[in-house]
């Protein structure tokens, strides 16, 4: 290993993750990651969203507690309960958006729950003075009043106070999640200024971030993560754009899609898509064009907050449309409601499938037939016979693993949750599908048979718009790639010259030339 | 269409629980825990009540149990509906009470008892509908909304009687046969609780209506989704529970003889709702049914009916509901497994 960067120098390191292994309900989160911290340094966290970063940071910040491996903090291993153990420790997250209380001062909320007191009465004058201080310290003083209330700050603003109250107590290792995603390219400027200061100060820092002109700005060091597992660390000195990609994705693309490509050729315009969007606005989402035909698979793929879930959300008529217009099968549709959009043809699996799709604490039998109530109705009683062979059909043909159709579906795991959503939209037989992540949270064997099911769903003549962060999944289901990034479609890409470099040049086509220095 | 060939998954298994074939276990899985354990509680009541006063169980006794709980039954059987979509109606009590002054009022001026009853319901539509319209379109919380209609209402009752009695039904026949009739030995008020709870039991059981409702109630977000439209459902519902504080003002018009602006109808809203939650209605929606409701209601009714064979003062009657109405919630926090920490939802 070899060091480089401005502050580093050749010590122990600061803080030390030895083999952390994390799970979530059967999901390897995190498999035996190794990772050191030194003091004076800035380490930059890459990876795929769900390679692990967020669970990384959880483990450090006391959120999560590591299923094996320890940490070791200036020598000596330690381990969190809690947040405020990590904190007591000297060990911050500065989280991507933070817990802000709207309703009192900047003030208050930096010092929340150690306001200076004189009894039971706080001091206020102290508080502010304290406040003023800090800020003046830290190079904010102009960028924040310390009066402003909670709820009037710009996110930046809401980035500060997170970084003041991690500041407030001794720090000695500080990491930030993504902390640009939502700055202006001056905030940007102000926010390195200070981690620089950090860093000199001897605080060893970690730096989670997609935007690759950023790491090559801020980073010492960079370490990359790939599906839960540690790939390696490079310089930054010695490593390029297309290196660290290479690490993010490089992966076999597994043998566990069976898509059959859509084979008929574009009929050209005759050829009349079943959805089709047409300069769609929405508060989120601007100028959207795409077209899914019969038998089509269509991917979107893109960054979180990449506006993909607010697009799907307006098509099917959740969110308002300020202008464009979506058409099924040529005819454009009045969208007021998701019952508009169901009664053209549009049928939408969302991304929490618990708290978007799923009726927790109600049996598979009526989550499957939620949405074909009415037309499983005589005289709006409901025919429980022919609601039980459709339930028992799709847990047949789904494999779904339950003891029977009338289990609660919070007791399923998370793949037989998703097919079980999956088997509502079978039943009700829409003409155009929206996948929202459909395999988050969902073992790999589950999602092979989602895939297939994904994939008999397109040879049948639907038409599928699948949204998914993962890039083999995207890669390896679409016919074609649409890519978007801050709520536009930056470029299409077809299945034959879709990669997953492409894909994330364009997710990432960032324009950061007012703060990056290199790159 | 999809094979069955995909590899075998040893964590889907972990999930889920063997499922015994036991009959008696089937028998007890369907009747509800909840069910179980008001049955219990309804027979070690009666039991020391009985013991106490051989008087509990006379037959005359019993039916005095049965048109007392009625009215409060059938305003916990649609505040179980409101309760089940997520939502709560405190408005109950006060609307009873407009309706029964407004039917007293009707029934003396057109000298027709059908014309009153008719009036009586369509005031009683009318308010559900501006409850569930304030609650959609004004997008106000439901306690909140109807907190308003609860205080406003009962102002309005008073302004139009005085806040006195109205009116005399005593020698009307139709007033006197819904308030002392009976039919195969079963009291009037009765039957109209019997027909309510039947009818709304099987509309939550069997149409699609009812599983809309409980969809509603237990994820909105999945509910509207799927396609449900969730501002026609709760319209729809307050409407069913004005329209049903109308019956029950008018059954109390027919019991007390006049048109009673507060007496009688004042506490229906807390003990319809202490009814709903002791019958397992949860409070976030979503869960419970119509027989843990009933059961809980005569369980009240039972209750109360002892306290006083037993001449315990009033006044303790009340503590004693809103004791029962804490343990109930809290029985049922517990049950869900709700965290420790925070504030309640």
């Amino acid at each position: 290993m070899q060091l480089t960067g401005a502050g580093a120098q050749v010590t122990a390191p600061r803080l030390r993750a030895e083999t952390i292994s994390k799970a979530f309900s059967g999901v390897q989160a995190l498999s035996e990651v190794s990772l050191d911290v030194r003091a004076g340094e800035v380490l930059a966290l890459m990876g795929e969203n769900g390679a692990g970063k967020s669970t990384l940071l959880r483990v450090l910040s006391g959120d999560h507690q590591p299923d094996s491996g320890r940490l070791i903090l200036d020598g000596a291993a330690v381990s969190f309960a809690t947040p405020a153990e990590a904190h007591r420790a000297g060990l911050r997250v500065i989280q991507q958006e933070p817990e802000i209380v709207p309703h009192v001062s900047v003030a208050e909320n930096v010092y929340l729950g150690e306001l200076p007191r004189r009894g039971r009465v706080v001091n206020k004058r102290a508080l502010f003075a304290q406040v003023r201080t800090d800020l003046e310290r830290y190079g904010f003083a102009q960028a924040l009043d310390p009066a402003t209330l909670g709820a009037d700050l710009s996110p930046a603003q809401r980035q500060m106070v997170e970084i003041l109250r991690a500041l407030a107590s001794p720090v000695r290792v500080i990491a930030f999640d993504e902390p640009t995603s939502s700055l202006a390219d001056h905030e940007v400027a102000a926010l390195f200024d200070l981690i620089r200061r950090l860093r000199d100060d001897g605080v060893a820092i970690i730096y989670v971030s997609h935007r690759m002109p950023e790491i090559f700005t801020i980073a010492d060091r960079v370490a990359v993560l790939r599906d839960g597992r540690f790939v390696g660390e490079r310089s930054i000195a010695v490593t390029d754009t297309d290196e660290l990609v290479r690490m993010m994705v490089g992966r076999d693309l597994s043998e566990i899609f069976v898509r059959t490509p859509r084979s008929t050729v574009d009929a050209g315009e005759g050829d009349v898509p079943v959805l089709e969007l047409r300069e769609l606005e929405t508060d989120d989402v601007h100028g959207i064009n795409l077209r899914v035909r019969a038998g089509e698979v269509v991917g979107i793929g893109g960054l979180m907050g990449a506006g993909r879930s607010e697009l799907a959300h307006a098509v099917v008529g959740d969110l308002p449309i300020r202008s464009g217009y979506v058409a099924v099968s040529g005819k454009q549709l009045r969208l007021r409601s998701p019952a508009d959009a169901l009664r053209a043809g549009i049928g939408f699996a969302p991304e929490e499938r618990k708290a978007q799709a799923l009726l927790l604490r109600r049996s598979i039998r009526d989550n499957i037939s939620l949405a074909i109530l009415a037309r499983l109705s005589r005289a709006r009683i409901v025919r429980r016979g022919e609601e039980r062979d459709i339930a028992r059909n799709f847990v047949r043909q789904l494999s779904i693993r339950t003891p029977s159709i009338e289990q609660e579906v919070g007791n399923l795991s998370g793949g037989n949750q998703q097919k079980v959503v999956l088997a509502r939209w079978l039943a009700r037989r829409p003409k155009v599908l929206i996948l929202d992540e459909p395999t988050r949270g969902v073992d790999v064997g589950a999602k092979a048979e989602i895939y297939s099911i994904i994939n008999q769903l397109a040879e049948e003549g639907m038409a599928l718009l699948v949204i998914s962060s993962e890039l083999p999944e995207l890669l390896g289901l679409s016919d074609r790639v649409l890519v978007m990034q801050e709520g536009r479609i930056t470029g299409e890409l077809s299945r034959g010259e879709a990669t997953e470099e492409g894909v994330l040049a364009l997710a990432m086509a960032d324009d950061l030339s007012t703060t990056g220095e290199s790159a | 269409m999809i094979q069955t060939d995909s590899r075998e998954l040893a964590t889907a298994e972990t999930a889920t629980k063997p499922y015994a074939g036991n009959p008696i276990r089937r028998v007890l899985d369907a009747i509800g825990v909840q069910n179980i354990s008001l049955i219990i509680a309804l027979v070690l009541l009666c039991a020391i009540i009985g013991s106490q006063n051989s008087n509990f169980f006379l037959i005359s006794n019993v039916k005095t149990i049965g048109t007392t709980v009625a009215i409060v039954g059938i305003l916990a059987v649609v505040q179980t509906v409101v309760m089940l979509l997520g939502g709560l109606d405190i408005s109950v009590g006060s609307a009873a009470g407009l309706t029964s002054v407004i039917s007293a009022m009707v029934f003396m001026s057109a000298k027709s008892a059908a014309l009153g009853i008719a009036v009586a319901l369509v005031v009683g539509v009318a308010v559900g509908l501006l409850n569930g319209i304030v609650i959609v379109y004004g997008r106000v919380n439901a306690v909140i909304a109807t907190l308003a209609t609860y205080a406003g209402l009962r102002g309005l009752a008073n302004l139009i009687s005085n806040g006195r009695a109205q009116g005399y039904t005593g020698t009307d026949s139709t007033f006197t046969f819904l308030a002392r009739g009976s039919l195969g030995g079963i009291p009037i008020l009765v039957w109209v609780l019997i027909i309510i709870a039947l009818a709304v039991h099987l509309m939550l059981r069997y149409t699609d209506i009812g599983r809309n409702i409980f969809a509603i109630g237990g994820n909105p977000t999945a509910a509207r989704l799927a396609g449900i439209n969730l501002n026609r459902y709760v319209v729809g519902c307050y409407v069913l529970v004005g329209l049903v504080a109308a019956v029950a003002g008018v059954l109390l018009t027919a019991r007390t003889g006049s048109g009673q602006p507060t007496s009688g109808s004042q506490g229906l809203e807390l003990q319809s709702i202490t009814a709903a939650a002791l019958g397992g209605v949860a409070l976030q929606g979503g869960k419970g049914g119509i027989s843990g409701t009933v059961l809980a209601v005569i369980l009240l009714g039972v209750l109360q009916n002892g306290l006083t064979i037993l001449g315990v003062n009033s006044f303790w009657q009340d503590i004693a509901q809103g004791a029962l109405l804490i343990v109930a919630v809290v029985i049922q926090q517990r049950r869900r497994g709700v965290r420790a920490y925070g504030l309640p939802r």
